[in-house]
């Protein structure tokens, strides 16, 4: 039966932070790595995002048009590419100009103020929304919540944003014996359309793609659409990390062939691409999905643990959203820049205890040898910050 | 009055406290008109040597010196190399050592007799073997030096077994100096018993027993039965000569309250945490840090965090060389909750720098500290009324303060080895 695929690729870089220890605590205010950040994100340029744009741009010219997709790029990227990669965004550029290309937007700071405040989460969805369009040039009508972070009430807040459609996980423990590969409508917003990660074959792209202990290996086109082929449904949603090419899986893995290959194979056997945007407008929405605890895309349990699941990442959010009012008093724009980084949900991610299920991948992307680490930094970052913030609002 | 002095390191290169007391007993018994000759199992040739004359156990061959050593040494060479309970060592170090051991396996070897052996004079994995050839060698090298000493003095368990080697040997009055025991080092279900039988065997071939600190003398009393009549305590001493307080621009304005240290069971971190708890209840000017690490600290760090007051309660990670005394100048009130310290030289430290300490009654400078704030350590309730009151009361602190520093720099090793030349000439 013929599938709708809709490709969406996440773009997102943290603003690291550098070793700060007790000693700087009130003496130096500045917080990154700005050598780290520089060089990943450089390397991440070369190795993968300019690359693929270019891949991308060629299939989308190639197939006249046929190939859709759609990103998503944190505003914490876009500051980094505009820093020390301008041509990055030069690709992207080139990409929305084929018209084929839907932007999506997000919290700015990639942060989790859906789980802390609706008016910071606000405040960064239109200040994401802003900043798509002044770099891109496009105007955002989707909306996906970092790490496609999900739930009745963060529903209702992105519909009265302004959003008609909005990206999340299809999980298992919210599906049940229901299929992701329908468009659903939220249950406390049924004008809200919904569209759900297939899970499965996304990671098998994301994830298992280069993995020789994996039986399917290695992963074909023609497979990969005999899959496509017997899914059920009407649309398969493929959402997965960005840098799932060239960095997670690396170019020997024989990824970027895969991806060049890929539209045509699809187009060749029936089925066809939509962006988020067309989906809901071609497909009747099969029923309503109520979520009443939030939900994600992270590890196997699909939910908040991953940032959110020990004390010490409870007591670094709770001390950080703790903040907001007296900086609303304040009203300092390098406050609120600092604020804004961080909130990154990334500084949490680092602080994750999880070793066992999930732990390898945690560790892979963590710049700090253990959780702790990461705990001790943050929170030497934060006090420093709130010495500058009570000052200021001596100041005032 | 000469004495042949084993010990495990000196300064420069020290990894604990021992060999910087060390240096202060030979140099204060310099003082006093002891002649030392220092052994030491790896010396590095840069030892300041002003106070005494070192011997280095690795430029030492062993010799078949006489067959009642011969059968001790037996004996001794039967230690094997797989101790996981060894005292002193960084944690970092520990961690590496016991993977390294892991990985290469263990094996025994003995050395023989017209040989050398280089020792590391560390605290790592192979300590045991170590310990066990430092014996061998300290015989050797009693022998070579016989009419140069009167009295054989041994420092902690790592020498005693050299000591005991050196006093059978040529029959010479040995004296044992207990700086720490093995119950200080973890509670009694983990001591290893290999370090506790050499410890007990040392202090019971000890003519006397010299200890840190009279909570020291019950244990060694009490717990490896020795004679107290036999037992005497030296207080240490902290030898602060030549030493200027660092200046340093501080980054908080808030008053610093510190624990330096290992982040350890007996160290009592977590009353620390709990008082710092309490006092953020009633005031917010302040900040606590923990410097340090240890097998507790991601422990710590988790309690930190859910009492609520990580953004007032800071860990430093380890702190190395000017990092520490920067630390003490940093600091308003500096905290040592120990929960078994045979002495304890760090509120020392912080007193000469000025800042006021609070410490427990269950260590042994509490029984020479005057003007030191003290608490028992599992007193939680009373050490945040301590804390409170010295970052709330500024007559209270300067007072503290400027005594504690007056105090401290009483506290000479020449008046420490006054009392030990006394225990050497009981014994002649």
């Amino acid at each position: 039966m013929k599938k709708s695929v809709c490709l969406y690729f996440q773009v997102h870089q943290p603003t690291r932070l550098r070793s700060y220890r007790f000693f700087d605590i009130g003496k130096d205010s500045h917080y990154y790595d700005d050598f780290a950040n520089r060089t990943i994100l450089k390397r991440v340029a070369q190795k993968c995002y300019l690359p693929m744009n270019e891949l991308l741009l060629q299939a989308i010219k190639a197939s006249k048009g046929k190939l859709k997709l759609a990103f998503s790029i944190s505003g914490s990227a876009l500051e980094q590419f505009d820093r020390y990669a301008p041509e990055v965004i030069e690709s992207f550029k080139a990409l929305a100009a084929t018209g084929k290309v839907e932007f999506l937007c997000e919290t700015y700071y990639h942060s989790l103020s859906s789980l802390a405040a609706p008016s910071e989460f606000q405040h960064q969805v239109l200040k994401h929304k802003a900043a798509v369009e002044q770099y891109l040039g496009v105007t955002p009508v989707t909306f996906r919540n970092t790490e496609l972070i999900y739930s009745d009430d963060i529903a209702r807040q992105v519909y009265d944003l302004g959003f008609k459609t909005m990206l999340t996980e299809g999980a298992r423990h919210i599906m049940g014996w229901q299929s992701a590969n329908y468009v659903y409508t939220a249950a406390s917003q049924p004008k809200l359309r919904l569209l759900l990660r297939n899970y499965g074959l996304s990671d098998d792209i994301a994830f298992r793609f280069s993995d020789r202990n994996w039986t399917e290996w290695p992963l074909t086109t023609d497979k990969f659409v005999g899959w496509l082929d017997q899914a059920d449904g009407q649309i398969v949603n493929l959402f997965m990390d960005y840098e799932t090419f060239g960095e997670h899986q690396n170019e020997e893995s024989g990824i970027f062939d895969f991806m060049k290959a890929l539209p045509k194979a699809v187009l060749a056997a029936g089925h066809e691409f939509v962006t988020p945007a067309q989906a809901v407008k071609n497909i009747k929405p099969a029923a309503s999905l109520e979520v009443p605890d939030p939900i994600s895309w992270a590890d196997e349990e699909r939910d908040l643990s991953a940032w959110l699941g020990n004390e010490l990442q409870q007591e670094a959010f709770n001390k950080l959203y703790g903040l907001k009012e007296k900086l609303a008093i304040v009203n300092d724009p390098d406050l609120w820049a600092d604020f804004g980084h961080l909130q990154e949900s990334d500084h949490l991610y680092y602080m994750c205890t999880k070793f066992f299920s999930d732990g390898e991948i945690h560790k892979r992307f963590s710049p700090y040898a253990t959780p702790y680490e990461a705990f001790i930094n943050y929170m030497n970052v934060l006090s420093d910050f709130i010495i500058r913030l009570n000052y200021a609002e001596q100041q005032n | 009055m000469r004495v042949l002095m084993f010990g495990w390191e000196f300064p420069p290169h020290i990894a604990g406290g021992l060999g910087t007391a060390c240096e202060g007993i030979v140099k204060g018994l310099a003082h006093n008109g002891v002649e030392t000759l220092f052994v030491m199992p790896n010396a590095s040739g840069d030892e300041d040597q002003s106070a005494t004359t070192i011997l280095n156990a690795s430029d030492v061959a062993v010799q078949n010196v006489s067959s009642t050593v011969e059968e001790f040494i037996n004996k001794v060479k039967f230690m094997y190399v797989d101790s996981n309970i060894v005292p002193y060592v960084d944690p970092d170090e520990y961690f590496e050592a016991i993977e390294k051991m892991r990985k290469e396996g263990l094996t025994q070897t003995t050395v023989g007799f017209g040989q050398k052996f280089k020792f590391s004079g560390k605290y790592g994995a192979n300590l045991m073997e170590e310990v066990s050839r430092y014996a061998q060698v300290g015989g050797t090298i009693a022998m070579q030096h016989i009419d140069e000493f009167d009295v054989i003095h041994a420092h902690d368990w790592l020498t005693y077994l050299a000591g005991i080697a050196a006093k059978e040997l040529t029959g010479k009055p040995l004296v044992v100096h207990v700086h720490a025991t093995s119950y200080d080092r973890g509670d009694e279900k983990h001591i290893d018993t290999r370090v506790l039988d050499i410890e007990t065997r040392g202090m019971l071939a000890a003519d006397r027993v010299v200890t840190v600190s009279d909570l020291t003398r019950n244990i060694v009393i009490n717990k490896y039965g020795i004679d107290p009549a036999k037992v005497v305590t030296v207080h240490n001493a902290v030898d602060f000569s030549g030493r200027e307080n660092i200046e340093v621009e501080r980054g908080v304005r808030d008053k610093v309250v510190t624990f330096l240290g290992r982040i350890t069971f007996q160290k009592g971190p977590e009353y620390f945490i709990d008082a710092a708890a309490k006092v953020l209840k009633r005031t917010k000017n302040v900040r606590f840090v923990m410097a340090g690490s240890g097998d507790m600290m991601n422990r710590a760090i988790s309690q930190v965090a859910r009492l609520g007051i990580a953004d007032r309660f800071h860990f430093t990670g380890f702190l190395r060389g000017a990092e520490v005394q920067k630390m003490f100048a940093l600091s308003d009130v500096y905290i040592m909750p120990s929960v078994s310290e045979p002495f304890g030289i760090s509120p020392l430290e912080a007193m000469r720098t000025g800042v006021p300490s609070i410490i427990s009654h269950q260590s042994g400078a509490a029984e020479v500290l005057k003007y030191a704030l003290k608490v028992d350590f599992w007193d939680v309730d009373a050490l945040a009324d301590d804390i409170y009151a010295l970052v709330s009361y500024p007559a209270l602190t300067s007072f503290a303060s400027k005594e504690g520093y007056d105090e401290v720099n009483e506290l000479k090793w020449n008046g420490a080895t006054a009392k030990l030349k006394k225990v050497y000439e009981s014994l002649l």
